[in-house]
């Protein structure tokens, strides 16, 4: 059985998954304002955050390509709306659309990959997100690796039992059905067994916070380097 | 002595109409072993989310000496620890290490303390070279094994295990048997295993229809219900 595999990636071992998950989080979310205030009809600054978050998953032992095609995944929802930005004569934002929407997608999923989700889920309390946005999320997390693991249990079921690719396909719109009875069943097993271990809203971790100098360093040096990609970018872009 | 736990009628209808359980009376004694014997949809798994308010029949019930109600569930549930019938549902954790401390944590220990505790009770269950595996590579005697952990790391009173059998090979119900045996708590076991019933509990209580239909010794109980293979 095969589960998500960002969350085995964010349980590596390296200098960035060492930090403390508030230093990273602040880091993307700079990362990210940066992106999103980039001009549309300006590339390179787009480009420079995303070769930086490159360089960081180098660094953090992840398989860039990995990153790359699951950021892609964003791409079919921005396509539409760049694509709505071109017909209606604006290319140059359509394609801004598109260029940041990706980069954007990238930084968030190494970010993931780098940070296990409940240290994230803690470090996004601390910034004072709201509580039920948080348990939200968290809950949404849980109930992917059930739907997951449900899907799994009926693809080898459907599998062991033969029929066609075409006949797989007609019955996949009933199967969907199938397996959100199955994992709210599922999920309904999982809520009683937490709530059976005192379970009262929140996620507590055993990962202990401490902002140190070396998370300190982390932040300052990417900020320092998702500013010079920002401006570098645009210095770049303006000789 | 009071009893650590006495039901009172208790009677429960899901909303699909089915009546789980009517007018059920329990007790069972500190230091005592009880396993629930009954056909499948009897009412057993029904009576013992009972035991922890997961579920609100009609009736009484009280946990060592309290009632359960909605502001003693902490106290109930820091009491009672159940162990359920599929281990998957209650190994939600990305690592094992993380799932053990879950109870503890929420209990309100310090991290540190929270892993000392989860670290020995997978000691306890010959678990602690798989603290930091993944819960889903387990096998399934494993997997049983750390969700025993699990209950046991919040300290209950009382144990409550649901069909404990369930997908394990006959060693590994020989090793959750020597392991269960080795525990010191009161407990109650609902079960289609009359061997595994026998070797562990003295009194058995059999559920039919939602109702408790037959109680003694779980040999003769086994007999006069038939419920040998």
């Amino acid at each position: 059985m095969h589960h998500v595999v960002l969350d085995r990636w964010s349980r590596g071992r390296s200098f960035i998954h060492a930090r403390d998950a508030r230093a990273k989080l602040a880091a993307v979310v700079a990362l990210l304002v940066a992106i999103a205030t980039v001009p549309p009809g300006r590339y390179e600054p787009v480009a420079a955050a995303w070769a930086l978050v490159c360089l960081a998953a180098a660094l953090a032992r992840l398989p860039v390509w990995g990153l790359a095609w699951r950021a892609a995944l964003v791409l079919p929802f921005s396509a539409v709306f760049a694509a709505m930005s071109w017909l209606s004569g604006d290319p140059a934002r359509g394609a801004a659309l598109a260029a940041k929407s990706y980069a954007s997608a990238f930084a968030v999923i190494f970010l993931l990959s780098v940070t296990p989700f409940p240290e994230l889920c803690r470090a996004a309390e601390w910034f004072r997100a709201p509580r039920m946005l948080i348990l939200l999320m968290q809950f949404i997390y849980r109930y992917l690796f059930v739907i997951s693991g449900e899907a799994q249990h009926m693809w080898l079921a459907s599998h062991c039992r033969g029929g066609s690719r075409g006949a797989r396909f007609r019955a996949a719109a009933g199967a969907v059905g199938v397996l959100f009875a199955r994992s709210y069943q599922r999920a309904e097993g999982i809520q009683r067994a937490m709530f059976a271990r005192g379970f009262r809203g929140r996620f507590e971790t055993l990962a202990a916070r401490r902002f140190g100098g070396a998370d300190f360093a982390f932040l300052l040096g990417a900020l320092l380097l998702i500013g010079a990609a920002r401006a570098g970018g645009g210095w770049l872009w303006r000789r | 002595m009071a009893p650590l736990i006495e039901v009172r009628g208790l009677s429960f209808r899901y909303e699909d109409g089915t009546l789980a359980l009517n007018g059920v009376d329990f007790r069972l004694e500190p230091g005592e072993t009880v396993a629930l014997l009954g056909p499948n949809g009897s009412g057993k798994t029904t009576f013992l989310l009972h035991l922890i308010g997961l579920l609100r029949g009609e009736g009484e019930i009280i946990v060592c000496g309290r009632p359960v109600r909605r502001e003693n569930l902490d106290f109930v549930r820091r009491k009672v620890g159940v162990l359920f019938q599929d281990a998957d549902e209650q190994l939600f954790m990305p690592t094992v290490l993380e799932d053990v401390a879950f109870g503890p944590l929420n209990q309100g220990l310090p991290p540190q303390e929270a892993q000392r505790v989860a670290l020995e009770t997978l000691a306890q269950v010959g678990m602690q070279g798989a603290a930091g595996r993944a819960p889903y590579h387990l096998s399934a005697g494993e997997k049983r094994r750390v969700a025993l952990a699990g209950v046991l790391a919040m300290g209950p009173e009382i144990l409550v295990l649901d069909e404990p059998t369930t997908f394990l090979d006959p060693p590994s119900q020989r090793h959750l048997l020597d392991v269960l045996r080795a525990l010191p708590q009161s407990k109650l076991l609902a079960t289609h295993d009359a061997a595994f019933a026998r070797a562990l509990a003295a009194r058995a209580v059999f559920f039919e229809g939602g109702r408790v239909v037959d109680s003694g010794p779980v040999d003769e109980v086994a007999r006069r219900r038939h419920w040998e293979v």
